[in-house]
């Protein structure tokens, strides 16, 4: 496929302010996600990128309602598969910058099995999921990071359930960036961000994003979350040992591998249509 | 020592060595450090512009859940501090918005010390807690630049953050006297009888 | 079920909207008002409708009251009672008023919207928030269930002894007081309307939403396990289940998503267990691969899909009838299947009762079309009689010949061995197989087996439960789900102005009953079908499998505004004297 790689008109680089767009969120006041999308604009801004090269794809919850809020491509899909459509997107053309956002329902739960494929096939893919321990949008079931005694309708007494380790799977899936950020700290998810979309491969950013309605005992995550204690390894092994032991609060990136990103297709045509005939020409 | 190494700051025998605490020394123990005078303008700037941004971002916020009065507030709060970034601009920067980096600024500790934080929002909340909201985020202001004042390597810079200090700790006390003129919150303020409801 | 006898139009009784935002608790106001009006003996329905913020979005609660059972809302509403006015024309279009209609509002939110005030509404004001200030401790919603209460005419003691149910100390002092304080401005009110007192005798009501009724009907009819996965708007039916399956000695698993929970209830019922889960368009898309698996080896499921706006996402909530094509014909193959409609808030649990004993009889998955009007809407209804079909799964005992699974009966239904049942093992089978189950790609076998599945839905005997036929005349309304209430009402009008015509709601939508609605519609010379979507697909449904004597209209319009009893009503009334 050749991609159509636009030329950017020289201007003023673009702020942070920008990459928002007048679409009024209808996130509750006090929801983390509102940083979210300030981190977003930010890092997108600290990385000279132009809205019109920035795709942002996202399934169906809360959170996935972020691609109307900025001025990027957007696309809103179906519940759970972002991360497919990233895929075809990004492979597509590799000349975009693709994020893909989504929450932790969304993305861990019927999201799952793109999530292990995704972090296998190391697309240049950004994904950020904005995690709160809950399904929101469907009022408040719980999701498979939400902790195993959380009193809920569908769970009378909690789940019982150990809870998923999204950064574990992902190492062990393959994923080539893996960090973890926070929401009450915006420049420093900012920060993350940038450094994730920067880095080739597949970065994944689970960033803890309270949700004010369903969990407001969320609130006490600010003084749980601490700076990961240990600089950024590429080394698997001493990631996994690490991450596995991880108690969900370490905030930073926790691991850089060196992976080459997937790249399927070819820019070029190297032979004309017609040489195909050849295979059936008696 | 030699250039391919780095230095080393802890010798053998566990001291700090003499070279490293020199460079200790010089270090302005003020956090974050500033330029000149002209980056330390462009960050006052700065932080009005980006104070007024969130501002009108929680007043769309207020203004989407139906909490009217609230968001009226935050849109006053917005337009004072666009005003202060206004008038700095014309004070000091001969009316041109300072070039900034990519991104903006980095700030110490999150974002710019005036800019309000949007976790604190409730959407039952009540002017009172909006002031409240504005008071933190001018004291935070204040206090960064009190620091400055105090600690700021070049001159030029402590009499201007010494300046811009004043300027806040006004702002403080206009914030006050609203509160003192705003009604404490209700009893019952978060109180919301009906469910949440559904949309996706 | 009903009786079939033509309805009489009743009282149109009162319909009243309650509007709020901002957290003003609109909708606590009004599930107060639907309670204390079943208490009193009446007959209310209550549907919601709110923006898309999850809390302090604008809200209202529409609401209709009257001395004889109501199915649907009304063409118009009598009062629109506004707290404030945010964002209110969010909800305009479902809020018809006219010039008898009363409008009020609090003086101090502001005068009336224009897009009400044009209508030539009566208006009024009653000052809720000063008044709730003025009784410390109260609040505006609670001066706001006093006027309505008033304006309809309830008991002030059935207000009352709702609010002591929810209330207490302090609190509840300053609700009644307010509650009071409303009533007494509710009666200074022009245009009182009133609904008439009930009748004595009244028979044992429930007040449920379709949502419960539908979960409480799969109970009854066997299910012990559910999967579930959230979706709007059928999360409720899943949060009532689970812990009422606790208490049954079943078992609710949240699934990981639609094609878990779909592949979950196979798995149970292949187990022995009869098994469900419910979900809503955009989760029945997905679990169309394995309804096929269902189909193909013969496993009982029940599916209830909660129709919603669609396609694709769509209005998450708000109702439309879109599923037709999909619930009927949307599998690959030949893959027929049973597809149950429920036709009102009550008969979602008989419906969904009935989905389960056809798929546990004939060992198919069952799908039951309910909407969200139905699932999410709350209303006092007659308590539902107690039906048993006495419901039994064919099953293998234990044995030593070898077994056929998938024998070629008579009936075409065949003994399914439950695991754990010695002698009798077999592989159940989604690849096309001979009758011991082994997969085979033979002409012989898969056409063998084809008619073995059409047979048992052909062969079994329905009843009566296959549609409501009801009234006289050669002008026939047929229409399912929904949209019955809204035809039922509007023939029963047109009876009184000697307009007769004929109402066939069809409740089992697949497999299809060509000679019974050939029976049904003897003498029939016109034909209105009546559906909540865009393109008709009801229509083609009847086209496609049913002949439909005369000439053949179709009223149709996508979700989200309910179609209302005058519309059908003006058209069978125009009809009539063509």
């Amino acid at each position: 496929m050749e991609p159509r790689v636009t030329t950017a008109v020289a201007s003023a680089p673009v702020t942070a302010q920008a990459f928002k767009s007048d679409t009024k969120p209808i996130w509750c006041p006090g929801c983390g996600d509102y940083s979210v999308l300030s981190s977003i604009s930010k890092a997108l801004a600290m990385l000279g990128l132009r809205p019109e090269n920035v795709a942002v794809v996202s399934g169906i919850g809360c959170s996935s309602r972020i691609p109307a809020y900025t001025t990027c491509y957007g696309l809103h899909g179906v519940h759970g598969r972002a991360l497919a459509a990233a895929t075809g997107l990004k492979t597509a053309r590799p000349d975009l910058t693709v994020l893909v956002a989504g929450g932790d329902g969304d993305g861990y739960s019927i999201g799952g099995n793109h999530f292990l494929h995704a972090c296998r096939r190391n697309v240049d893919l950004t994904y950020i999921v904005m995690d709160n321990h809950v399904y929101g949008m469907t009022k408040g079931q719980p999701s498979p990071t939400t902790e195993p005694d959380w009193d809920s309708k569908l769970s009378p007494g909690g789940t019982g359930l150990r809870t998923f380790h999204p950064l574990v799977i992902a190492l062990a899936a393959g994923a080539n960036f893996i960090a973890r950020a926070f929401s009450g700290d915006p420049n420093g998810t900012a920060d993350i961000l940038a450094d994730a979309i920067r880095t080739p491969g597949f970065s994944f950013v689970e960033v803890l994003s309270p949700c004010v309605t369903f969990r407001p005992e969320q609130r006490e995550w600010k003084k749980q979350v601490r700076p990961a204690p240990v600089a950024t390894t590429d080394d698997p092994a001493r990631a996994a040992r690490r991450i596995i032991t991880d108690d969900g609060f370490n905030i930073g990136v926790l691991y850089k591998g060196n992976r080459k990103p997937y790249r399927a297709s070819v820019d070029r045509a190297t032979k004309p249509l017609t040489d195909l005939e050849s295979d059936f020409v008696i | 020592m030699s250039p391919a190494k780095a230095p080393r700051t802890i010798s053998r025998k566990g001291k700090v060595s003499r070279i490293a605490r020199a460079k200790q020394r010089k270090k302005p123990s003020a956090k974050p450090s500033v330029g000149g005078e002209a980056d330390f303008l462009a960050r006052a700037w700065t932080m009005e512009v980006e104070a007024a941004e969130r501002y009108a971002m929680l007043a769309d916020a207020m203004h989407e859940h139906n909490n009217l009065g609230v968001a009226e507030l935050f849109r006053k709060l917005a337009r004072i501090e666009q005003l202060h970034a206004d008038r700095i601009l014309e004070e000091n920067l001969s009316k041109h918005a300072p070039a900034l980096p990519p991104g903006g600024f980095r700030w110490d500790g999150g974002e710019g010390p005036e800019t309000a934080d949007p976790g604190e929002l409730h959407y039952r909340m009540q002017p009172y807690h909006a002031l409240q909201i504005a008071l933190t985020s001018e004291k935070r202001a204040q206090k960064f630049f009190a620091d400055l004042a105090r600690n700021a390597a070049q001159a030029t810079v402590r009499k201007a953050a010494q300046e811009m200090a004043e300027d806040e700790a006004e702002h403080v006390r206009l914030i006050e006297e609203w509160l003192k003129r705003t009604p404490p919150p209700e009893r019952d303020w978060e109180r919301d009888p009906d469910p949440p409801a559904q949309s996706d | 079920m009903t009786d079939g006898r033509s309805r009489s139009a009743g009282t149109p009784g009162v319909s009243l909207a309650l509007t709020g935002s901002g957290g003003t608790g609109v909708m606590t106001a009004g599930n107060i008002l639907l309670e204390a009006a079943a208490q009193a003996g009446w007959y209310g329905l209550m549907v919601r409708s709110s923006g898309p913020q999850i809390r302090g979005g604008e809200a209202a609660a529409l609401m209709r009251f009257s001395a004889d059972p109501i199915e649907c809302l009304d063409d118009r509403f009598d009062a629109l009672i506004g707290l404030d006015w945010q964002n209110i024309h969010r909800f305009a279009d479902e809020i018809p008023l006219d010039a008898a209609s009363i409008v009020v509002g609090d003086p101090d939110q502001g005068t009336t919207p224009e897009i009400f005030a044009k209508l030539g509404p009566i208006q009024a004001g009653v000052p809720f928030k000063q008044m709730a200030k003025a009784i410390p401790g109260s609040w505006p919603n609670m001066i706001v269930l006093g006027v309505a209460a008033a304006f309809v005419g309830l008991p002030a003691d059935a207000v009352k002894s709702v609010v002591r149910k929810s209330h207490r100390g302090e609190a509840l002092a300053a609700s009644l007081a307010a509650v009071d304080a409303g009533l007494a401005a509710g009666r200074a009110l022009p245009a009182m309307r009133r609904v008439p007192p009930p009748g004595r005798g009244e028979t044992p009501r429930w007040l449920i939403s379709g949502n419960e009724a539908a979960g409480y009907g799969a109970l009854r009819g066997g299910v012990r396990f559910v999967a579930a996965y959230p979706i709007t708007p059928a999360t409720e039916m899943l949060e009532w289940l689970a812990p009422a399956l606790s208490q049954l000695g079943g078992a609710l698993v949240q699934a990981e998503d639609e094609l878990a929970s779909i592949n979950m209830i196979v798995g149970a019922s292949f187990g022995g267990v009869p098994a469900l889960t419910a979900t809503s368009g955009p989760g029945l898309a997905l679990m169309t691969e394995a309804l096929g698996l269902a189909v193909a080896a013969e496993v009982p499921i029940v599916v209830v899909d909660v129709m919603r706006g669609g396609p694709s996402t769509g209005i998450p909530a708000k109702s439309e009838q879109g599923d037709i094509n999909i619930a009927v014909s949307g599998l690959h193959g030949d893959a027929p299947r049973v597809v149950v409609a429920p036709n009102s808030v009550a008969d979602c649990l008989i419906a969904t009762q009935w989905a389960v004993h056809l798929a546990e009889t004939m060992q198919v998955p069952a799908i039951v079309l309910s909407d969200q009007f139905l699932g999410q809407a709350r209303a006092v209804v007659d308590r539902p009689a107690d039906v048993s079909f006495n419901t039994e799964r064919s099953t293998a005992p234990a044995g030593a010949d070898a077994y056929k699974r998938y024998a070629l009966t008579e009936s075409g239904i065949s003994p399914m061995a439950i695991p754990g049942t010695p002698g009798v093992p077999y592989t159940a089978e989604g690849l096309v197989h001979n009758e011991r189950g082994v997969p085979s790609s033979q002409s012989r076998d898969h056409a063998l087996q084809l008619d073995k599945r059409e047979r048992k839905l052909r062969l079994h005997d329905y009843g009566a439960h296959w549609a409501e036929v009801e009234g006289e005349g050669d002008i026939a309304v047929i229409t399912f789900g929904s949209c019955t209430g809204p035809v039922r009402e509007a023939l029963a009008r047109a009876e009184e102005t000697g307009v007769r015509a004929r109402m066939v709601s069809i409740r089992l939508l697949s497999p299809v009953q060509p000679e019974r609605l050939a029976k049904a519609l003897e003498g029939v010379k016109r034909v209105l079908v009546v559906e909540q979507n865009h393109s008709g697909q009801f229509h083609r449904y009847l086209r496609a499998d049913y002949e439909l004597p005369g000439s053949v209209r179709s009223l149709r319009r996508p979700g989200p505004l309910p179609i209302r009893p005058d519309e059908i009503y003006r058209e069978v009334i125009e009809w009539s004297r063509a």
